[in-house]
């Protein structure tokens, strides 16, 4: 398998002009942890070897990496400030099966990757403050730039945030860092019907007490709250008294773990099942999980509602029925589509998309939108 | 702008019919002292009179509208409640404006979900008002906001004083009903987090009317906290206000504004507001939220950041009516301004902390020019608001002070900031564009614009320089 690790832009760019030429395609691969370069024919193209911190201000909240950056080079950086990801992106190696080197941040902003703290902080795409790519005829080309606020032409950064490699190869990322809360602390209250669990949750989200992330898993309902010691220790109690049942809690190093493991999906790690990802209204979430934890397997609730993880054997036609937006994360042997189809006019428009930045179609040939992204083989 | 097609104009009548047959009487203007009203939005020096206004109740008769033009080859300029600064609004005079600010319902509010859902024509101070007796607000909250409405605010994404905390509209818009150029409608995002497919209301969202009509939003709501106090800190120049911002930000307090206020801009509030803002060459407004112990421990941080660079003073407010005092100056400072005679208000963004070194340029812009700037802005997030003071009645001042911005804008740039912030590039910064992006990364927006209108309709000689989007208009745009 050809194998290519262009060391710098310009020659990315050469490369890319090539294969366009002679409509050559080419598998977009970062850290490696999604798995995809066996389904998907081309010849390999790794950012590894565009790797490396531009640029880290602290005190502008900004960092500007390579894409081929490895995430946990970017984590260590930050820490050394107090600083971090507010978006929590996680690592999914266990999960996917795939012992590559681990993500790297070109990675996390191409499937938009983003942990609990969603919930509050918002998704990697709202932290995203300028991108560099070279689009599918070798084109290097910037949008925004570095700083907080910008609404200068078109917005491309969020539009390429999530687009799977499907329409550019990033080269290097702005991002936001925040500042990393001292303090964290979880209640947990078990024993919960997937309903008397949502119930719960809303109530604690209708306070202006700022849980920063909410899942339900197995009767359990876990509700973080982080920040400066004596805020958390305030919000705490507010929050105990609002409960008014029974509290297990977690601090510190054991509260970090806990959520460590539902961000990088520890229960998942059954390599002989298939795992998805489903995203629906934060009201529908209670209903979806009970649905699909009688189906037969594991689920964990995120997001207060709005994001399902499924792993086990039911029909992908009945999960698609039952959450549209499904989506395929670890096949386990499956050969229906990876992403779902799309509504008429909104699949014209992304197809329109691709066509503007990768008129070849050499990028991730067939992985969102295409003929195997448009209807389900099983 | 580009000249008026000839042949548009000729078809007037037949224009006026077709959108008759398609619209109620009371929603299609054609009477020319009628149509003067949307001549122009808030960057008034420049108007001019569109064909026809259309202003309808429905996503159905906005797609009513939309085909007629399209079958017929007229410009569309969408429009909420035109206080764009841009000119993002502009009619051109063989354009129909279609404004949707009576498209006003709330639709749906779903708290569980923690989202309300909404017709674009409604005020963004009015979502804030509907979700108040339920504990929620909408957070994006620009200082139009009594009347901009949330069609415009997502045309230009939007943002305000609170955005250092809780993001712009951008971050804060989950779904969205859009009319395209065609008549066709679509929904980008949905009650779901996070888009199933590619981003495509990230896209739209800040596209200034350039690739459809926005009818309908589903908008993020956050419970309200429990209390917000200001601090006012003196500084004895520029340069250390500018460290405190950068320190204040770093600490890890996250205020949900920080304002600054320099010289000239405190002059002119004390004479209008009297506000008794201290004598000095530069003001910050901190404002912190939460519960009043958790405001305590923020101000006691800000205390000993600001305090590390000897203030001029460290105000602090201990009752509402002092916080009211402390913002007054701040939400007067526009009025303030205004009564020295005509602004240009200016929106670049620079890194927090080139903000010393831009101010300083600017100053010295501002002698070169002959003409006063104040400043007052965002300075959280870099988001500058230099406003240039000049005399329109004055021959050639208009164009001398267009200029001076041009060269701040520049110089934003160049400090690695942006050309707008929060405004818009309307038809205010087109010219500047190929300042912050080369050729191919306006190509490439250009090439965008043409999938979704292929005939560039919509909102006609904005955001792209005419001389580079000439080969797009003439329908033979990209490199393919
Ligand atoms: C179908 C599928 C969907 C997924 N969805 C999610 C999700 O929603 N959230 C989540 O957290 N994780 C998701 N993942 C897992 C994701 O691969 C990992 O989270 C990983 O951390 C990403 O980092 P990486 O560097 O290892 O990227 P890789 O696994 O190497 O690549 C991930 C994807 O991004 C593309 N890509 C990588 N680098 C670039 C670049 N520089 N420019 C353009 N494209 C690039 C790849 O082609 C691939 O499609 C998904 C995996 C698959 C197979
Ligand atoms: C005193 C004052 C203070 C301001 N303060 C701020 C501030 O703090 N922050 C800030 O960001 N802005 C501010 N603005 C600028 C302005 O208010 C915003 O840009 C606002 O969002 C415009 O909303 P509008 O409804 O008036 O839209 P308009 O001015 O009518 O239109 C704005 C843009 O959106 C497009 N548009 C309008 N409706 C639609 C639609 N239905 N579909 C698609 N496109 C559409 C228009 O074509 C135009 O390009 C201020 C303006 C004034 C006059």
């Amino acid at each position: 398998m050809i194998r290519h690790i262009p060391r710098s832009e310009t020659e990315l760019s050469a490369l890319i002009a090539h294969q366009h030429q002679t409509a050559s395609p080419l598998v977009i691969e970062g850290g490696g942890s999604a798995g995809i370069t066996g389904e998907i024919g081309g010849e390999i193209l790794s950012t590894t070897g565009l790797s490396g911190v531009v640029d880290y201000q602290p005190g502008e909240l900004t960092l500007i990496a390579q894409a081929g950056t490895p995430l946990a080079q970017i984590e260590a950086l930050l820490s050394q400030s107090d600083q971090c990801l507010a978006f929590e992106p996680p690592d999914l190696r266990l999960v996917l099966g795939t012992m590559a080197a681990g993500p790297t941040i070109g990675g996390v902003v191409a499937v938009n990757s983003s942990g609990p703290r969603r919930l509050l902080s918002g998704a990697c795409r709202d932290h995203i403050l300028g991108i560099r790519m070279v689009d599918g005829r070798g084109r290097i080309l910037r949008n925004g730039g570095r700083v907080m606020k910008n609404v200068t032409g078109l917005d491309l950064s969020r539009l390429l945030a999530g687009s799977h490699g499907t329409l550019a190869v990033l080269t290097e990322v702005a991002i936001r860092t925040l500042p990393r809360a001292p303090v964290s602390l979880t209640l947990a209250v078990s024993g919960l019907t997937p309903t008397a669990a949502q119930a719960l949750i809303a109530q604690a989200l209708a306070t202006p007490w700022e849980v920063s992330a909410a899942v339900f898993h197995r009767g359990r309902v876990c509700l973080r709250l982080e920040g400066p010691g004596p805020q958390v220790a305030s919000r705490r109690a507010k929050l105990l008294r609002l409960l008014g049942c029974e509290v297990e809690e977690l601090e510190g190093e054991a509260s970090r773990t806990l959520w460590r493991g539902f961000r990088d999906l520890e229960m998942f790690a059954d390599q002989t099942l298939p795992l998805w990802r489903l995203q629906v209204r934060a009201r529908d979430g209670a209903a979806l999980a009970q649905r699909l934890a009688e189906l037969g397997g594991e689920v964990l609730t995120d997001w207060s509602g709005g994001l399902i993880w499924y792993q086990g054997a039911a029909d992908p036609a009945l999960i698609r029925s039952l959450a549209p937006s499904a989506r395929l994360i670890r096949r386990a042997g499956l050969s229906t589509a990876r992403f779902p189809a799309e509504a008429e006019g909104l699949g014209r428009l992304s197809a329109g998309l691709r066509q503007v930045f990768d008129p070849a179609g050499i990028f991730n040939q067939g992985l969102m939108g295409g003929s195997m992204g448009a209807a389900d083989a099983d | 702008m580009p000249a008026p097609d000839p042949h548009i104009l000729d078809r007037r009548d037949a224009i006026h019919q077709a959108l008759a047959a398609v619209l109620p009487a009371d929603g299609l203007i054609t009477a020319p002292d009628e149509l003067r009203a949307y001549e122009c939005d808030a960057l008034t020096a420049y108007r001019c009179a569109p064909l026809a206004v259309v202003l309808p109740r429905s996503t159905e008769e906005v797609a009513a509208a939309m085909r007629v033009c399209h079958r017929m080859g007229v410009k569309v300029v969408p429009r909420g409640a035109g206080t764009s600064l841009a000119g993002g609004a502009l009619p051109t005079a063989d354009s129909v404006v279609i404004g949707t600010m009576r498209l006003r319902d709330v639709l749906e509010l779903d708290l569980e979900s923690r989202f309300i859902r909404v017709q674009c024509g409604v005020t963004n101070l009015s979502v804030s008002a509907e979700l108040e007796p339920h504990g929620f607000f909408y957070a994006p909250d620009p200082s139009s906001q009594l009347a901009c409405t949330i069609a415009g605010n997502i045309g230009m994404n939007s943002g305000g004083a609170h955005c250092l905390k809780y993001g712009v509209t951008t971050n804060n818009l989950m779904a969205a009903k859009v009319v395209l150029v065609t008549g066709e409608v679509v929904e980008f995002g949905g009650p779901e987090p996070g888009a199933a497919g590619l981003d495509m209301l990230g896209l739209f969202c800040g596209s200034e009317g350039q690739l459809g009509i926005v009818t309908e939003a589903i908008l993020r709501i956050l419970p309200r906290p429990e209390g917000a106090r200001p601090v006012l800190i003196g500084f004895g120049d520029a340069v250390t206000a500018g460290e405190c911002v950068a320190r204040i930000i770093r600490s890890g307090v996250l205020p949900v504004a920080i304002e600054y206020m320099d010289e000239s801009c405190l002059r002119a509030v004390e004479a209008f507001a009297r506000a008794g803002y201290p004598e000095c060459p530069a003001v910050l407004i901190v404002e912190v939220e939460g519960a009043p112990e958790e405001i305590d421990h923020q101000i006691a941080a800000i205390r000993e950041i600001a305090g590390a660079l000897n203030p001029v003073e460290f105000r602090e407010s201990r009752s509402e009516a002092e916080a009211v005092a402390i913002w007054k100056g701040r939400k007067s400072a526009f009025g303030a301004m205004g009564r020295l005679g005509d602004y240009l208000c200016l929106d670049g963004t620079v890194p927090v902390s080139k903000l010393p070194a831009t101010l300083k340029r600017i100053g010295e812009l501002s002698a070169q020019y002959g003409l006063e700037v104040a400043n007052v802005f965002h300075a959280g997030d870099g988001n500058m608001h230099p406003l240039i003071l000049f005399n329109a009645n004055k021959p050639g001042d208009l164009e001398k002070a267009e200029a001076f911005g041009a060269d701040i804008l520049r110089a934003c740039v160049e400090a690695g900031g942006c050309l707008t912030g929060e405004h818009g590039v309307g038809i205010e910064k087109r010219d500047l564009m190929g300042a912050q992006y080369g050729p191919e990364d306006l190509a490439i927006q250009m090439e965008i614009k043409s999938l979704f209108d292929p005939d560039w309709l919509l909102n006609p000689a904005k955001v792209y320089p005419l001389e580079a989007s000439a080969p797009f208009r003439a329908g033979k745009g990209g490199a393919a």
